[in-house]
């Protein structure tokens, strides 16, 4: 990151005005602010991609994909320059390019329009083989949250990514216990048993999260599962 | 070499010659493509028994500016990966050439669940797709080429049975095979030979499509002496019968749609066999076409 960038980020106090320009109040449901931190974390301290290189084919991918609840990503996407922060009180409105889902037709520096659960997961695989048969070694950040993973598309993205050794693909899985059968004290030994390398850490603290996703890499996939409190 | 060996081979070659295509299957057809996996691991991707896998790794390699070239039985590829069709390619808004295998009824012992007559119809729901048709081993490497040297949308249907010889392979363009003073026949794809045997003496146009999206209004218009059209679709009958009704809109006309039938016929046996059940074999096309033909206003 280059010190202009430096000089145009908002810090992460800034974040939750920011998601009050949406939601019309600071006030926020766990589920609004689960993925908060981890995507700070992510933007601020882990990826290398700028406003600038959002074109570039070296630049580090984040794929969203939970698309839903997608106000801390607009809130980060503002803060670090990529979307005009003036979108952020209009947004679901007919003209806005942000919905409730993001769309990476209409918002600069979103990866994947998601929505539909249990698609971003094999699409940052492909995307992981498309950059890697191409000689490029940039990193692949997937989130997903773990009700998410009741959908099973995922569970074939978890066999082939590490059947194939993609070891620059990190998916992040941010465990706030909403899954109807909860899998929550399973979630590291069904990785596991992928032969993924797994970090499990408290999704609201920064230095551990920062900390899971730069540990240096070994030859496999890696999942940070974040724990932050439950909806309930 | 028949039409899907032709494929398998047209895909290796251009593995060979372009580094920014890629081919990813799901263990369809993998004995085919050996060598091109041999000589290209990275861009030559088995997923395993894995189809939503299938469509979005495809989707996911174009985000990173590949050409992907995804590849499994129709049945597969299209109706169980309907949503990462939709989602993948067309909402990320990526390109990506979708080749099926299989088709309507190619392996009638497998019944059901390896019959794929909607195919087309569910790709059209979607806009943007080029969808071909190949008739001929020589037009599916026609087909595949030109769709893969393109950025856009492109489904490649790959079926068993072929025409005698092959015809110009032009995305959206039909080619005029006859003319005549009736009704105008569409013949799509392996239809057409059937189509010319079942017409032989009869005073009508054939055109023959193989690519029917987008579809070739200028063509039919061109060639329609009576507004009279005939669709011949080795898949879902009536499929095309809206873009028909579209090129004309501005005058009275009867369709007769002809493809497989929408009933689920149960039945195993062959190819052959299916063709006639759907009335899709020369005989019943005849009987068909000059049925229409004597009930139209136009006959009179």
């Amino acid at each position: 990151m280059t010190t202009t960038d430096l000089l145009r980020t908002t810090s992460y106090g800034d974040l939750r005005r920011l998601m009050g320009l949406m939601t019309g109040d600071e006030k926020h449901t766990a589920a609004a602010t689960s993925t908060l931190d981890v995507i700070w974390v992510l933007y601020d301290k882990v990826l290398d991609v700028t406003p600038e290189t959002v074109h570039d084919p070296r630049r580090d991918r984040f794929l969203l994909s939970k698309g839903h609840g997608p106000m801390a990503y607009y809130a980060v996407l503002a803060a670090k320059g990529f979307l005009p922060e003036e979108w952020l009180a209009d947004w679901t409105s007919f003209d806005s390019p942000l919905g409730h889902h993001p769309d990476r037709v209409l918002v600069p520096g979103v990866e994947i329009s998601s929505g539909s659960l249990g698609h971003g997961f094999p699409l940052a695989v492909g995307t992981a083989l498309g950059l890697r048969a191409q000689g490029i070694d940039s990193r692949v950040v997937v989130l997903v949250g773990d009700a998410e993973l009741d959908e099973g598309s995922n569970h074939e993205a978890m066999a082939l990514a590490a059947a194939l050794g993609l070891d620059r693909l990190t998916v992040v899985v941010v465990d706030n216990a909403s899954a109807s059968f909860g899998r929550s004290a399973r979630l590291a030994g069904m990785f596991g048993a992928e032969r993924w390398e797994v970090r499990d850490v408290d999704g609201r603290d920064h230095d551990a999260l920062e900390q899971a996703f730069t540990a240096p890499a070994d030859s496999r996939p890696r999942v940070v599962i974040a724990r932050v409190e439950d909806t309930a | 070499m028949n039409p899907r060996e032709r494929f398998a081979r047209t895909v290796t070659d251009l593995l060979d010659e372009d580094r920014s295509v890629a081919l990813v299957y799901a263990e369809i057809s993998g004995q085919l493509f050996r060598a091109a996996e041999r000589r290209h691991p990275d861009r030559v991707v088995n997923v395993g028994i894995r189809e939503q896998l299938l469509v979005n790794v495809g989707a996911g390699m174009a985000l990173t500016g590949l050409r992907p070239v995804v590849h499994t039985f129709a049945s597969f590829l299209v109706e169980r990966a309907f949503e990462q069709v939709k989602l993948g390619f067309n909402h990320q808004d990526v390109g990506g050439v979708l080749v099926s295998a299989g088709g309507s009824y190619d392996n009638p012992g497998g019944g059901r669940t390896h019959q794929a007559p909607g195919d087309v119809a569910l790709i059209d729901t979607l806009p943007g797709w080029t969808i071909w048709t190949p008739g001929h081993a020589d037009e599916v490497e026609a087909a595949l080429r030109t769709a893969v040297a393109g950025d856009g949308r492109d489904y490649v249907r790959v079926a068993e049975q072929q025409n005698s010889r092959a015809h110009p392979v032009q995305p959206g363009r039909m080619h005029v095979v006859r003319r005549g003073g009736r009704a105008t026949v569409v013949a799509v794809g392996p239809m057409l030979d059937p189509v010319l045997a079942a017409t032989a003496g009869l005073d009508v146009s054939v055109l023959y499509a193989s690519s029917i999206r987008p579809f070739d209004a200028a063509a039919l218009r061109s060639v329609l002496w009576v507004p009279d059209v005939v669709l011949v679709e080795p898949y879902l009958a009536g499929t095309s019968a809206r873009l028909v009704d579209e090129a004309l809109v501005d005058q009275p006309h009867r369709v007769l749609s002809l493809g497989v039938g929408r009933e689920e016929l149960r039945r195993y046996g062959t190819a052959a066999e299916h063709q006639a059940a759907h009335r899709l074999d020369p005989a019943g096309l005849r009987r068909s076409i000059a049925g229409f033909l004597e009930t139209g206003v136009s006959a009179a």
